[in-house]
Order: C-alpha cells, then structure tokens, then sequence
C-alpha cells in the first residue's frame, strides 16, 4: 500500500512545473522541415513588416542597430516535446512596431521559402515575442531557422517562424500553412490547443 | 439549382481512397506541371508529410497524424488522375 502511495506521489514531483501537459523534455533539438532549407544571406536579407498603411523594411545592418534583447525561455513543440531554459538574442516585436500604426488585430508571418502562420499582434507585443538571430550565443543555424526566425514561445513551436522575412498585419485571423492543414489556430500548449 | 448534402460523396470518396496514390497523376496549382505522385519530394516534418512538386518546389499535399487523427490537404494539387 505505501508502495502505492509513493509511487503516485513521486511521479507528481518528477514532472518539472514548466512542462506543460503533454509534453516530455528533450536535451537535444529536433529539426523538422516542410521543405528544403532556405539559405539566406545576412547581405540579401530584409525584414519588413506591411500595414494597411505602408510597409517598413529593415536591412541586416540596421536590424542589428536595433535595441536588442536577451531572452531565455522554455519552448513546445506540438509533437509533445519541450526545450526547456533556452537562450536567444534577438529585437522584440514591440521595438520594431515603435511608430506603425494599425486598426489590424491579427498578423500572418511570412518566411523565405513560403510558410507562413498567423498570430494575434497582442500575441506578439508586451515582451511575448521577437525576431530572433542568436541560440546559446552562437548565430542560429540555418536548420533552424537561422539567419532570423520568429519566437513566440509561449505558443506551440510551429508558430515561431523560421527564416522570417516579414509579418503582415491583416483584420481578420486567417489561418497559415499548418493552420489550414490540421493545426489549432491559435495553439497555446497550456490548453493542449494542438489541433482542430 | 439544387445541390445534395455531403453524404453524396461517400460513394466516389471511398473509390478515390481505394488506389496507390503514388501512382495517381496530379497537376501542380502553381507551375502546372502533371506528374505521378511518386515522382514528388516528401519531407518529414515532424509526424507530418509535406509533398512538393519535384518541377517547381511548391507544396502540392500535406498529410500530417497528431493524437490517433489525420488531416489530409491536397492545397497545390489543381486535380489528381485516378488509376481505374
Ligand atoms: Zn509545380
């Protein structure tokens, strides 16, 4: 009987509190790819973010004029595995929207290469979300995502663009590539939002 | 003019799913180009399969399993031809 008891109990304090349901940690760092890897040099890459009032575009050298931020989080991806305590460096999503002006609620961002996936902008602004270039203080690899992808990571990993070249704001909250092929609009892990 | 509900397609579906579809011919949405499913390029991302037409790239098909489910899209296939 205590036996029983402690395995229950045991089990509970084995599961770290930053894990959400459903989700095991990895140490290392799956690559998953819908297509070939787009390589992107730093001389060619723009990044740009289009409004229904005009559109922005930063090159390489003046994103990296930017204020950049230091972010360390946990990420989860929707085939159930968690990358917990990571380390980014990368511009947030509210200095880049410093200045732009929409009456869009939603944003769909487009990556070299085509994919594309849409986020809520509230979603993405208050510090939950940059264009990140830097992993463990190495520049992110090309596999994942690299020069610069997207991170939202308090929603599923597939929301957090690789080779991001632009968002576009839009009124409605259309769904992008894997939102319109199975995966939950939104995806926030914590309500296991993974699929329709 | 009048349309049927849904349950009209379960006779021509259940055909459409009875054959190898690498055998299927299908047109590309974006070049145009008209292959046989087998010959397209198929990344595994994660539990998902994404199908690009070897002509162009574009994604002609994706198939992905999550939680004993499965979402089939046909997105850049503009018509499939079915071996009969
Ligand atoms: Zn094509």
């Amino acid at each position: 009987m205590s036996f029983i008891t402690r395995g229950f109990s045991g089990r509970s304090h084995d599961r770290d509190p930053r894990l959400p349901p459903g989700q095991t940690e990895v140490s290392d760092w799956p690559v998953l790819s819908a297509g070939p890897t787009p390589r992107v040099d730093t001389e060619e890459w723009e990044f740009s973010i289009r409004t229904e009032n005009g559109a922005h575009t930063w090159t390489w050298d003046q994103f990296m004029a930017l204020k950049i931020d230091d972010v360390s989080t946990d990420i989860h991806c929707v085939t159930h595995w968690s990358k917990l305590g990571t380390s980014w460096r990368g511009v947030s999503i509210d200095t880049l929207f410093e200045g732009i002006e929409t009456s869009h609620d939603f944003v769909m961002a487009h990556s070299y290469g085509g994919y594309t996936t849409n986020v809520p902008l509230d979603e993405l602004l208050n510090g939950q979300a940059w264009i990140a270039f830097e992993f463990d203080g190495e520049p992110l690899e090309a596999e994942h995502g690299g020069p610069a992808r997207l991170i939202v990571p308090h929603l599923y990993f597939w929301k957090s663009a690789k080779w991001v070249r632009g968002l576009v704001t839009m009124p409605n909250d259309d769904p992008g590539f894997w939102e319109q092929s199975g995966y939950h609009i939104h995806g926030d892990p914590w309500k296991e939002e993974r699929y329709w | 003019m009048s349309h049927l509900d849904g349950n009209a397609l379960a006779g021509v579906l259940s055909e459409v799913f009875t054959f190898d579809p690498t055998l299927a011919r299908a047109r590309c949405a974006n070049c145009y180009s008209v292959d046989v499913l087998a010959r397209a390029m198929v990344y595994v991302d994660g539990s998902a399969f994404v199908v690009r037409c070897a002509s162009c790239d574009a994604v002609l098909a994706t198939v992905m399993d999550g939680d004993g489910r499965r979402w089939v899209s046909l997105k850049g296939v503009s018509a499939i031809e079915i071996p009969r």
